[in-house]
Order: structure tokens, then sequence, then C-alpha cells
């Protein structure tokens, strides 16, 4: 039976690809670990090896096609003294178990390719413009951009502003970053100033704090933010506690930035959400974005910023298309967070990929006639609470959303933060809805039942709101 | 007085200290001038008075928290800092006053952040591990164990990424040795050839701990042979030992052919901190460093050789006592900083 070669997946996050080439014809004979095509995704271009030995059947994904979703059948190989006629039988491969499937969909805050915020069009996007961006002028120009994008835009603007702007990392320079984001970078700028480093991340984070010290301003990218444990020394040490122990002689410009928090099947020490850790230290700036425009203006602005910032990335995100500003100069406040939908019945509080499911939730909600102001914070240290209690005196109700754990976590500081300032306003006790409280689970649907979703917070707000 | 025994003629590899490894015997360093001399007397003077003063502070609790005294290791920061010019970058741990000293800070902010002062080099806020002195480059006063290394070691990338021809002196002991960030800097330093100078302090001891009984290799020198990075072991009680080992390193790192290790072998006379039982060695050992070793009385006794009049030398003492005497002065009657300095600082 022939046998049919489907599309991969090359990692974790990738739900679809483009098929760059093909490098067999059909007819042609296929070795195993041949390879045969190319694939794309934003991340990375890979090759794509034959499994099976035969002939090259037939393509049945012509190359230059966009946007192939995984297990897609691309090919059929044909075994020995099958032909062309055998082609209907084609057998597929055993199918990815279908829990996996769900659970990249329901992490997926919205569709790839459409914008999340301000998209006219697209009623499904619950962040329809309900407050625009007092940043962003009238009239402005915008573009859609992948997160990623923003990011490598947000850097390299700050390099060509700054000549004491530069990037190390693991895999930031020829690599073009474990996740793309210094893409172009090192042919922009030189070796330099993208610097590669080696696997070592306690000794690179002192080195580039030491580089700011002498007023240096590094950008020093972690693959992720689990393996900047080995590095959090020098991060809250060094860097965040140098200006005041130095009574303000002598401070740190730096921004530590990389992926933090769950991708997707990484299992436990891949997947922990250090917000809360962070947001913590006094002397640093935490920063945790949902859009595409904030990821930019936000790691402009930490970029400039004279103190040490944490910049939280999701990996989830980085596929993620926004509008964002075509401006000069697209720099957002630090400190600063956004009500990114209005409401009057109950106010939902979240960053990162956490609105994600916030914003699904306000949508469910508007359906059963509950209105959900929703909030993304934007930045964890210094907290915008004012934003916070305003909307919660407006609304009597509030549920905080993150996928950290709940213990001593960042949702736990909002509410004790709204009981000191609102707690006369209140209808109904703060709720939490977080990660679970357990290392995370690698099978897929344990997973899944570790980080939270929308149903919990529509059940959240319903339980505030006595519905 | 005793003549103190001259260790610098001893052959190479002759044993002196009681430790295994240590102390080894060296060669004549190069002579200093007399103008040298001096200076090189006064400023380890000072820093011995000034160390002095400060456990006497202590001992009236005028200062809190750890105080880790410099005694018995002034030639090493006195005689590299002699090998240094203006722009070059000082780091260190905590046991970090004499560094300070040398560096060209006043024994007055010095003392007065140790009795956490408004006028303290860090207004009161960083105490005795944690100063700083832009003006003067010294980048800390570091009170993690190795974290100075790699900090030290981003100075030199910051001097190699702006072009220009400054070394930075990291300073650590024989304890900080072990730490694992202290190889990962080395190997970085030495991949990108930045001009940085690492100095173990190897004063035998890792607050209560031998060397022999925390180190599998023992020469320090030898610690960077897996990453190439050349280096050499130094009578560190000898300050034109000193000075002399950090021509040759201050060349090397110049010269843009990277890092350059010196093991300063030394010997700290106090104990690790002011609070510390010495349960750990004899007296007596530290008896006859004292009496054998001790890098001041080394250039006393060789300006004396040199017919320097005893009366020149107490001018010396004067006018160092008058300082110290003047920064514990200060020190105790300078006001406290404000409360409203509890907030400042955190952010700029």
């Amino acid at each position: 039976m022939p046998i049919q070669v489907l599309m991969p997946a090359l990692s974790p996050t990738m739900e679809k690809g483009n098929l760059a080439k093909w490098l067999k014809k059909e007819g042609e004979t296929i070795k195993s670990g041949d390879v045969i095509a190319e694939i794309e995704t934003d991340k990375a271009t890979m090759e794509v090896e034959a499994t099976d030995e035969g002939t090259l059947g037939r393509i049945l994904i012509p190359e230059g096609t966009n946007d192939v979703a995984v297990n897609t059948p691309i090919a059929t190989i044909l075994a020995d003294g099958e032909s062309a006629a055998d082609l209907g039988k084609a057998a597929a491969p055993a199918p990815v178990p279908s829990v996996a499937k769900e659970v990249e969909e329901s992490r997926s805050p919205v569709g790839e390719g459409k914008p999340m915020i301000s998209a006219p069009k697209a009623t499904a996007a619950p962040a329809a413009v309900a407050e625009p961006d007092p940043e962003v002028p009238e009239g402005t120009e915008m573009i859609s951009q992948t997160i990623r994008e923003a990011l490598r835009d947000a850097m390299a603007e700050e390099m060509r502003r700054d000549p004491d702007v530069f990037i190390m990392g693991e895999e930031v320079a020829e690599y073009q970053g474990a996740y793309k984001v210094t893409q172009g970078l090192l042919q922009e700028f030189g070796a330099k100033r993208v610097i590669d480093t080696p696997i070592t991340e306690h000794g690179f984070a002192g080195v580039g704090v030491g580089a700011a010290m002498s007023g240096l301003k590094p950008i020093v990218e972690f693959m992720t933010f689990n393996f900047a444990m080995q590095a959090i020394d020098q991060i809250i040490n060094s860097a965040a506690k140098t200006l005041y122990m130095s009574g303000g002689q002598m401070g740190c410009s730096i921004v530590f930035r990389g992926p933090n928090g769950a991708a997707s099947r990484v299992a436990a020490q891949h997947s922990q959400d250090y917000s809360a850790w962070y947001s913590q230290i006094p002397g640093l700036k935490v920063v945790a974005p949902f859009s595409a425009a904030d990821y930019k203006g936000l790691l402009k602005a930490a970029i400039r910023d004279p103190n040490p910032v944490i910049f939280l990335e999701n990996e989830m995100l980085y596929g993620h298309t926004g509008e964002v500003p075509k401006l000069d100069d697209y720099v957002i406040p630090i400190g600063k967070a956004r009500i990114v939908r209005s409401g009057g019945h109950v106010t939902l509080i979240s960053w990162s990929n956490g609105m994600s499911y916030a914003l699904k939730a306000a949508d469910e909600l508007a359906k059963e006639g509950i209105e959900a102001e929703v909030i993304d914070l934007r930045t964890l240290r210094p907290m915008d609470t004012d934003t916070i209690i305003a909307s919660v005196k407006k609304t009597g109700r509030a549920v905080t959303v993150e996928e950290g754990w709940q213990q001593s976590g960042v949702g736990a500081e909002i509410a004790a933060r709204i009981m000191e300032h609102a707690f006369d306003y209140l209808d109904a006790p703060v709720a939490r809805v977080s990660g679970k409280d357990v290392p995370m689970p690698y099978a897929a649907n344990l997973e899944k039942l570790a980080l939270p979703n929308v149903a919990e917070v529509v059940a959240a707000a319903k339980a505030v709101s006595y519905r | 007085m005793a003549v103190p025994k001259k260790t610098v003629t001893k052959e190479a590899g002759q044993e002196n200290g009681k430790e295994k490894g240590q102390q080894k015997g060296f060669g004549a360093p190069p002579e200093f001038t007399k103008a040298q001399e001096l200076a090189a007397l006064r400023d380890m003077l000072l820093i011995r008075r000034f160390e002095e003063k400060a456990g006497q502070l202590y001992g009236m609790g005028a200062i809190g928290g750890f105080c880790h005294l410099y005694i018995g290791q002034e030639a090493i920061v006195v005689g590299m800092q002699m090998a240094l010019k203006k722009g070059d970058q000082v780091i260190t741990g905590y046991r970090d006053h004499g560094h300070m000293l040398a560096c060209g800070m006043e024994a007055k902010g010095v003392m007065a952040e140790l009795t956490g002062r408004q006028g303290g080099y860090s207004k009161g806020k960083g105490g005795s591990m944690h100063m700083f002195s832009k003006e003067q480059n010294f980048y800390g006063g570091h009170g993690i164990v190795g974290a100075q290394v790699s900090l030290g070691t981003g100075l030199a990338f910051a001097n190699r990424y702006r072009g220009n021809d400054f070394v930075s002196l990291a300073y650590f002991g024989d304890g900080a040795s072990n730490q694992g960030q202290v190889y990962e800097s080395f190997n970085m330093a030495e991949l990108w050839k930045l001009p940085v100078i690492y100095i173990i302090e190897n004063n035998r001891y890792a607050m209560g701990t031998s060397v022999t009984r925390s180190s599998a290799q023992t020469d320090f020198s030898k610690r960077g042979i897996s990453f190439n990075i050349p280096g050499e072991q130094v009578d560190g009680m000898d300050v034109r030992a000193v000075k002399a080992a950090g021509d040759k390193a201050v060349a090397h790192c110049r010269a843009g052919k990277g890092p350059f290790i010196l093991e300063m072998q030394t010997y700290r006379y106090r104990g690790h901190s002011m609070s510390d039982p010495a349960k750990y060695r004899t007296r007596e050992e530290v008896e006859k460093v004292r009496h054998d070793q001790d890098p001041i009385e080394q250039v006393r006794n060789r300006l004396l050789a040199a017919k320097v009049t005893e009366q020149e030398l107490k001018a010396i003492d004067a006018e160092v006592r008058e300082i110290v005497n003047e920064s514990a002065d200060f020190a105790q009657h300078d006001p406290e900083p404000d409360a409203s300095e509890l907030w400042t600082d955190v952010y700029r």
C-alpha cells in the first residue's frame, strides 16, 4: 500500500507551515534519509527526510504552498512493485492523538494570521477596539506583524538609534535566534553587537550586568526564562540592587528578555511562569505584554529605560499577528495597564498569554449578558494599581487570570491591592484563575488540565457575579 | 625590632607555609625607586591603620553587620594600583576597604559608609560590602562570592566594545575560585580576548576552610589552563613583586591578548570577619607570617637600609594617622541618612 508523507511539525508549537520546495520529482527513487522537501515556518527552515524507501508517487501539495496544516498529506511514496494505480489506497501513518490537536487549538489565542488587536472585521476577536491605545495618534497607518517581527524591529530600531545597545545570548546571531526573534540582526549590526554566547547563563548575565554598570545598554536574551534561574543571582543581587547599594551612583540599564511560562508539551522544567518571582523585586521593572503593538512599544521603552527590565515574552504568542502602528518611534510607557475591552459587570485582569483566556471568556460572558471589562496589565512592576481600582470601583467584581501558580502569585497581589483600595466597592471576593499547583505535566491531557482555560474564567466571572 | 627574613630571594618551589602548596619562594623582584618605596609604604600604611581603626570602631559598636579586614594583604592592591592608569577599572568582593583606598577613594567616605552615615560613599545604604565610586572607577564591593568575577569580565567586555585600551581588574579570593561562574567568565574572557586581569588573593583560608581542604588544585595560577589563560603565582607580600607581575599582566591585556591570572599568595592576619573564632589555624602560624613576611615591614626595612631616616618614616606615619583619625571622627559625627533616603535610588 502506498505510504502517505504528512506535513511534519517542526516544533511543539507549530500548527502550519509553508512547503517551500520539493527536492525530489514524481517518479524519483527515494531512500530512507533522503531529503525530499524543504518546509518553512516563521521560525525556521527545515528539511523533510524520507523515512521510507520507494518511489515518489505523487506530490499532493505543490511547492510554494503556504499555510499547510500539520499532518496534511503532502506526497505519497510507492513501495517496490506498486504503481500510480495504487495511489488511491494510500495509508496514512498513525494519526496524532486528537487531544494534542485540541490542546493546540485551545491554547491558541486567536487564529494565525488574524490580527489580535484592532481588527475591524474579526468579529471573533474579542479584543475589538474598545479603548484605542492613547499612544497612537488617530489616522496612524497600521502594519500587520507577528510578535516575533515586532520584537526584532524594536531591537533593530533601538540599535540603530543608540550604538551602546547590543544583544547577547545563546544562538542570537548565526542561528538567527532560537525562536527566530533576532532574525537579521547579525547581518545588519555585525558580530560586535549581536553576540552569540556559550551556554553559560550565570556567566553571561554577569558579563551583561558588568557591561551595563560601565554604561553600555545590553539586551540579554535567555533562550527561555527557565534557564535564567541559573542567572537569577546576577539579575537580582547585581542588577536590581546596585543602584540602591551605591547610593544612586551606579545603575544598570539592561534588558533581560526571552520566552517565559508554558510553551507546549515541554513539561515541568521548561514551562514555568516567573512573573511573580521577578515582580517581587524592588529595583527591577517587569513587563509582560500580550499584543504585537505592545511587544514592540514596550520593548523599545525597556531598552531605553535606565533601570534593569525583565521582559517576559510568551512562546505561544511569537507567531501571532497583530496590528502595529507604523510610527518612527512607537514607545509605550512602562507601568501603564490598558483597558482592552470595556464593560460594567465584572473586571478581568490579566497579562501576557493569560489575556487570551480572558478575552475569549469576555466573549462568552457577553453572550450571557455579562459585560466584562478586560484589563491587560502589560507591566507587572510597577503595577498600574489605579487602572485596576478604577475598574473595580465601577464593576464591583474582579477575576485575575494567570498561567503561573496561585501561592504568592501576581493574582494574589492584585487581590490584596483591590482589598486594600476598593474593599467597600466589592460585591464579591476577588477570584483567581491560575495554573494548577503542580509542576507542568507532559501528557497533553494533563497539560491542558494544569493550565487555566476559558471555561474556568467564565465560571469564576459568573461566581463573583452570583450567576 | 627583628629584621624580617626576606622571602623574595627564595628559590622557586621552596615551601614556607604550613599549608602544602603555599608560599613558594620567589626570585628577587625588580627594585623600586625610593619614591616608589615611599609611596607604597604610605598607601599600605593607610590601609593598615584604616583597618585597625575600623576594627576598633566595630568593637565599639559604631560599625554594624559584617566587617572584613584587609590587614596583611595590603601589598596586593597597592602594587597592582601602581601598574594601572586612570580609566582602568577595579572590582572586588566584600573584603574591599583596601581596594577602595588604593583606588584613591577618600578614607572619610569609606569610614562613614562603614558607620552607615549620609556622608558615606553609598549614603549609608551599602555598608562595608557595597561601595562604589564612578569617579575612581571602582565598581564595588560585592557581597556574593564570585559575582564580581563575571561583572569584572563585563567591564572588560565594555572596554573592548568601546575599543579603548583600559583594563579591568577582577579581584577574588581562593574561596571564590571554586565558584562556577568564575569558569564561565574565564571561558568567555579568553574566547573574546577580553582585557581582564583575574587577581586571586590566596590568603589560604576561605572563611575557616584552608585551601587544601577546599581545592583540588591549590595552584590557583593554573586555574585558567583549560581555557588557555596564562597565569602566574606571585609573592603577594612583596609590593615590588606585585607591581612587576601587574605590569606584565596589564601589558598582556592592553596588547589585546586577552585575560591573565595572577595568584597573589598572601595572608590575612585578622579573622574572616569580626566574629571569627579563629579555631582553624594556630596563633603561631599567624605570628610567623607577620614576623617573616609583613608587607609593610619589608618596605620599611628596605628604606631604612637605604638610609631613609626614622624621622621621614614617622612623618608618613603621622600623616596616615591623621587621615584615619579624621575619617573616624567624621564617621562618628556625620548624621545618619535622612529617613527619606529609604525610598530613593531604587529606580532612576
